[in-house]
């Protein structure tokens, strides 16, 4: 197992815990977490399952691939060049064991 | 539209889902009731045809929104419930289960349905089809034990569903009555390279060979798909991807007009103005393709559901008029092919890029103003012609053509200055 924490932006956190393999959208959009739509099914296609993760948690992630590039830079909340990530692309055992994620006001 | 009327929505697909949430979103705050035929709570169907085909065990389907939503949302959701007429002078819907249910507004988002092979052998075990979880589940519960494929039909899901198969090792041979794959919607420069592409995947692509019958055992399941050239190619499973028909017997029968679609205007309005019909299952006129249209994608059904929420409850102002820029995906393997703008016959194309390199978009020129361009393995290009078609705006052909051409920062600052 391992656990994601979402921060909303009301101070609000929803905390998972999921198998390994499962995506940070996937948990959210299966769990309801507010805050994170995942429209294309987790393809890199449709930014809107944008998150901002806490920089503690930002060594060992994998490298933003081409798609997950272009995405991120047309998300609803602006881009942070550090923090911003596209949930789809982030998968529980492979990314992280353990992760905390802001989530930008609105995805649309 | 006050608090006291009801909003029915037949179908619980990508489109009807996304526009409980924008009615919601909207503040609407009276009754919702939302109607799916399937038993399955809703669910995303692009992964079906793609990860959902995987080895992987874990597989599962994802659904469009959590089961909570439903109850955050005030929504009166039934599944495995089916609607089977509209009384429109009465203003009520029957249901399967011998109910009928009032409406204020009604909205169709009933989708598509697969196009059926109607050759001998056509009802043999072992042909499936691919729109529901119903059909992924139980194709995907033979794979384990097939060894030979066979794809009727090169479209988007036959070659998802082969590039699929042909990475868990299995033989695959696809027959397309065309000549090219993916014909109805990409230039031939695209659609040859994705031929050449499955080829090298080790996909036995054969081009101007449609179905002719299938061969059976006796006890009734598919052996051979036998092709129009008299050729038998052996099968422990076949997949049919020739198509769909939108579902619009509902609105046929309720004397709706009907024409590949049901039609809408640009607000998702049927002739009826209490009824609604958007996604797969609507015919509208298109901006972008300067003609009436009938789309099937995710792009297509979410952005008809958010512009049909405001015509239900009266909240355009001056901008009634649907006009979201289409696009679509399509991963075959890791094959990525992205479409902005609808591709049509005779367009003029520019390439941008080598497709020797396996990374090359497609610039599709229509009455010399840039109407759509397809990429491959290019997502730089594919999100920057959006940003620019959005705007509508073209680019000259030279430029698209100069690979030393910005064109990611052109797309920007055209979209800065809208
Ligand atoms: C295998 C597969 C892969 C795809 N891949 C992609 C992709 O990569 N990219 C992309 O953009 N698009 C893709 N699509 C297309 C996309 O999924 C559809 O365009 C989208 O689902 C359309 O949404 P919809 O709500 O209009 O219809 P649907 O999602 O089909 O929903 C309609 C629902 O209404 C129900 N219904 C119909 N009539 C009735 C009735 N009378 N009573 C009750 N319920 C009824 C149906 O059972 C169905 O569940 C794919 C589709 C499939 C099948
Ligand atoms: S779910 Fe669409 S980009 Fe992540």
């Amino acid at each position: 197992m391992a656990k994601i924490s979402f921060h909303h932006s009301d101070g609000n956190v929803d905390v998972l815990d999921v198998d390994p393999g499962t995506s940070i959208m996937r948990a959210a959009v299966t769990n309801g977490v507010a805050g994170i739509v995942g429209e294309c099914g987790g393809q890199a296609m449709c930014a809107t399952c944008h998150v901002y993760v806490r920089p503690e948690y930002l060594d060992g992630l994998p490298e933003i691939g081409d798609d997950e590039e272009e995405m991120l830079d047309c998300t609803t909340e602006e881009r942070d060049g550090e923090r911003s990530r596209l949930g789809c692309q982030l998968k529980a055992g492979e990314a992280f064991d353990n992760i905390e994620v802001d989530l930008p006001a609105s995805q649309i | 539209m006050t608090s006291e009327e009801r909003i029915v929505i037949v179908g619980n697909g990508q489109a009807g889902i996304q526009l409980i949430d924008s009615l919601r979103r909207e503040g609407f705050a009276g009754p919702v009731t939302v109607i799916g035929e399937e038993e399955h709570f809703p669910y995303q169907r692009p992964p079906l045809s793609k990860d959902y085909m995987s080895a992987d065990k874990a597989a599962s389907p994802l659904p469009l929104r959590a089961e909570k939503f439903f109850a955050e949302n005030d929504v009166d959701s039934r599944l495995g419930v089916q609607v089977t007429s509209i009384d429109r002078s009465g203003h009520t819907v029957s249901l399967s289960d011998g109910s009928t249910l009032g409406y204020s507004k009604l909205v169709l988002a009933t989708g598509a349905a697969n196009r059926e092979l109607t050759v001998p052998g056509a009802e043999a075990s072992g042909i499936y089809g691919l729109r529901t979880l119903a059909d992924a589940e139980a194709v995907q519960a033979q794979l384990e034990a097939a060894g030979t494929i066979v794809v009727i039909g090169a479209g988007f899901i036959g070659l998802e569903f082969a590039a699929a198969a042909r990475k868990r090792g299995l033989a695959v041979t696809v027959l397309e009555y065309a000549d090219r794959p993916m014909a109805r919607a990409l230039s031939p420069v695209t659609s040859a390279w994705f031929a050449e592409a499955h080829r090298g995947l080790g996909v036995d692509l054969r081009l101007g060979e449609g179905i002719a019958s299938f061969a059976t055992d006796d006890g009734g399941r598919v052996t051979a798909a036998v092709s129009t050239t008299g050729r038998a190619y052996p099968a422990d499973l076949v997949l049919v991807g020739i198509g769909v028909i939108p579902r619009t017997e509902l609105a046929e029968a309720a004397g709706l007009p009907v024409a590949n679609g049901i039609l809408v205007d640009s607000a998702m309005r049927t002739e009826d103005p209490d009824i609604f019909a958007l996604g797969d299952c609507a015919n509208y006129p298109s901006h972008h393709a300067e003609t009436r249209t009938r789309l099937e994608s995710v792009q297509n059904a979410t952005d008809q559901a958010r512009h049909t929420a405001k015509s239900i409850l009266g909240r355009h102002g001056d901008a009634e008029h649907y006009r979201e820029l289409p696009w679509f995906w399509s991963n075959q393997g890791d094959l990525r092919l992205q479409i902005a703008g609808i591709v049509q016959p005779g367009d003029e194309t520019v390439l941008r890029g080598d497709p020797a390199s396996g990374k090359f978009s497609v610039f599709c020129y229509r009455k010399g103003r840039l109407a759509a361009v397809e990429s491959v393995n290019q997502p730089s290009d594919h999100m920057a012609a959006r940003r620019l078609l959005a705007q509508e705006r073209s680019l000259p052909p030279e430029q698209a053509a100069d690979l030393a051409f910005d064109f990611k920062a052109y797309s920007k600052a055209a979209a800065a200055a809208a």
